[in-house]
């Protein structure tokens, strides 16, 4: 895809600023809060926000995740649209209730009397060996929760795109930045547009293999379908971009052309969204149109400390490489 | 047992006070009636003996005042105006429910009176008060936030956490804790360390009072003081109103643990009773208060009879009012 003209090579974290920042001055009603934002946030998601918006609208918050969470969606109860941060995705296990019973309930419960109209910014996966309690990918648990909108971007257009779209949206929106990309580049427009949720990008395009990936693990498969061609195995590389909703027409009809499917991510492989897909896919196209589908996913085990031992069980272009010649039956 | 005394309470205001507790004991009673003869589905928590805490509290806040309640928030409801025939359907389950059939009692919502929810999960609603209150204010409106909850509430990390931050940012919120001393089946003094609310308020700096809450008097007194500090940007306060749960948990719980004696003490304490009483005592006629009754069971009797009489909702509506996102384009 070529860049637009007014586009700039922004970094990813640079690119997800550029969006809360462009979508603030357009609104009054949206306003950050989270742990040290007005220092510029964790990864400098926030940068200079405290100058020009003032105290109000860029809010430093105790270490109350909880309250963070609930505030958040309170405040948009009564019509301000808040952007929640949770510094890093496993702080928000201490939100469950507010994100789970509250802001995904909250509008249906009560009859669609009034939306949660939000976004939950939640860093995740690995990163910089910060071991268990700071490397999670749960993206999975919440494809599974009705009421919310789930997106995983893995570029800085993406990040930019989805957060414009995430922010302009009434339904409250999950996402999860890729805190390993964060320094990844890319071109981003001066102006950045909503992307739609529910359209995956077409990273790749080949006919032997349909690979589906979203978030951190998308540099590592790109590295991979490297290799494949090298051996002239042609992947068509699809990045869903958002798991709900997901791109199920993108993939069946790769599916369809190549008849062989890998699902690719970060998080554990035993019951992540990589299983749906593949599911999905033979539900709708019949086992006889999929000769072979599989998942490649971390071990059920927590993402350890010491560097060899995460290299042991993070997915890598390597692995992604021979679980690619194993769904092609080479 | 002492009553507070009358000064700067008008007969109008007292006459406002005892309606509104009528009506709520009578919706709770006509709903108990309904649910024991199983014409309603799902769990009940009744707050019969507790009508003094939301009437005193609710007659304190404008229309365009929030408030969050909790699993016990019928009278909260109704009290800061939410139609009862919305409500009553609501629990019936029916069409016509303010929320479509999809909350229930556990679940009330009225959001065209400032009604935010009721909460199925104890101090769940204390985060959304604070952030209500820090979106009104973002918003430039001079509305406060009431937020309701119980004892057992006050050991959960949100209470810590919402006063925290309500006094941190100075926030328009009262917080109620509407101690009935019973958390669940458990008395809340077995279960809390310490003295209680009030104490845990004052430690994070935000102002407290404790009153009597079947004093409807004394309710509506203390909450106009604190909501009028709270209005005026003091920051949050707290209300602890001591009161008594006279039935069970849920409509289904007989509370049988609690000694006869015990409840019998609290019944001679009920806060109907005692406010009229003091109504008759100050010369107002007691068919005039009959006549009170009497409607506020009518209106009852009929949004009972209207809730059984309308249709079940559509199931085609278990789809809607999710999400916008998998059935359109972001605009």
């Amino acid at each position: 895809m070529d860049a637009p003209a007014t586009a700039e090579t922004l970094t990813l974290v640079e690119a997800g600023r550029r969006a809360v920042l462009q979508e603030m001055r357009r609104d009054p009603r949206i306003w950050v809060l989270g742990e040290d934002v007005a220092r510029g946030g964790l990864f400098g998601q926030y940068r200079g926000f405290r100058d020009e918006f003032g105290p109000d609208r860029v809010v430093s918050t105790p270490i109350s995740e909880s309250t963070i969470m609930g505030a958040g969606l309170g405040a948009a109860l009564v019509g301000t649209r808040p952007i929640i941060e949770m510094r890093i995705f496993d702080f928000a296990m201490c939100a469950m209730d507010e994100l789970v019973n509250q802001i995904a309930k909250i509008r249906y419960m009560f009859g669609g009397q009034a939306k949660a109209a939000l976004v939950v910014r939640m860093p995740h996966g690995i990163w910089r060996n910060s071991a268990a309690q700071h490397s999670q990918t749960l993206e999975a648990w919440f494809a599974h929760l009705p009421g919310v909108v789930v997106a995983a971007p893995s570029t800085p257009a993406d990040t930019a795109g989805l957060l414009v779209a995430a922010i302009r949206s009434d339904d409250p929106v999950l996402f999860f930045d890729p805190k390993n990309l964060f320094g990844v580049t890319g071109p981003v427009p001066a102006e950045i547009d909503p992307l739609p949720f529910g359209i995956a990008r077409q990273v790749l395009s080949g006919g032997d293999l349909t690979m589906v990936a979203w978030s951190s693990i998308l540099p590592d498969c790109e590295a991979a379908c490297a290799a494949l061609a090298q051996e002239g195995i042609g992947v068509d590389l699809i990045d869903l971009r958002t798991l709900w909703p997901w791109d199920e027409d993108a993939v069946a009809a790769s599916v369809a052309r190549t008849g062989r499917l890998l699902v690719v991510h970060e998080a554990v492989q035993a019951a992540g969204f990589g299983a749906e897909v593949v599911a999905r896919m033979i539900e709708r196209l019949g086992p006889a149109a999929v000769k072979a589908a599989r998942r490649l996913g971390a071990p059920r085990v927590p993402v350890p400390f010491s560097p060899p031992l995460e290299e042991a069980v993070k997915v890598t272009a390597a692995k992604i490489v021979a679980a690619a010649k194993a769904t092609l039956g080479a | 047992m002492a009553e507070t005394a009358l000064a700067g309470h008008n007969m109008c205001r007292l006459i406002e006070l005892y309606r509104t507790m009528v009506r709520i004991r009578a919706f709770e009673e006509t709903a108990l009636a309904a649910h024991r003869a199983g014409l309603m589905p799902g769990p009940l928590h009744a707050s019969i003996g507790q009508e003094a805490v939301a009437a005193g509290v609710c007659l304190n806040l404008r229309r365009d005042d929030r408030i969050t309640s909790n699993h016990r928030g019928h009278g909260h409801a109704i009290a800061k105006g939410a139609g009862v025939a919305g409500m009553m359907a609501e629990l019936f389950g029916r069409a016509g429910g303010h929320c479509g059939g999809k909350g229930g009692s556990m679940h009330i919502a009225d959001f065209s009176v400032g009604m935010l929810g009721a909460n199925g999960v104890v101090a769940g609603g204390i985060p959304i008060a604070v952030g209500a209150a820090q979106g009104l204010r973002l918003l430039g409106s001079d509305a406060i936030v009431a937020c309701f909850f119980g004892d057992g509430a006050i050991n959960r990390g949100p209470f810590l956490e919402g006063l925290n931050w309500a006094a941190l940012y100075r926030l328009p919120v009262l917080f109620v804790c509407e101690d009935n001393g019973v958390a669940a089946f458990t008395r809340a003094g077995e279960v809390t360390a310490g003295p209680g609310a009030v104490a845990r308020a004052q430690a994070i700096g935000v102002a407290a009072e404790s009153v009597d809450g079947n004093d409807a008097v004394a309710v509506d007194a203390a909450a106009g003081r604190l909501a009028a500090a709270v209005r005026r940007g003091d920051g949050p306060r707290l209300l602890h109103l001591r009161t008594y749960r006279l039935l069970g948990h849920t409509s289904t719980d007989q509370a049988a643990w609690r000694p006869e004696q015990e409840v019998a003490e609290a019944r001679a304490r009920d806060p109907i009773a005692r406010l009229r009483a003091r109504l008759l005592g100050e010369g107002v006629a007691a068919a005039a208060l009959d006549a009170i009754i009497a409607g506020a069971e009518a209106e009852m009797s009929a949004a009972r009879d209207a809730a059984l009489a309308a249709p079940w909702p559509d199931p085609a509506t278990a789809w809607t009012d999710v999400l916008d996102a998998d059935r359109q384009e972001v605009a």
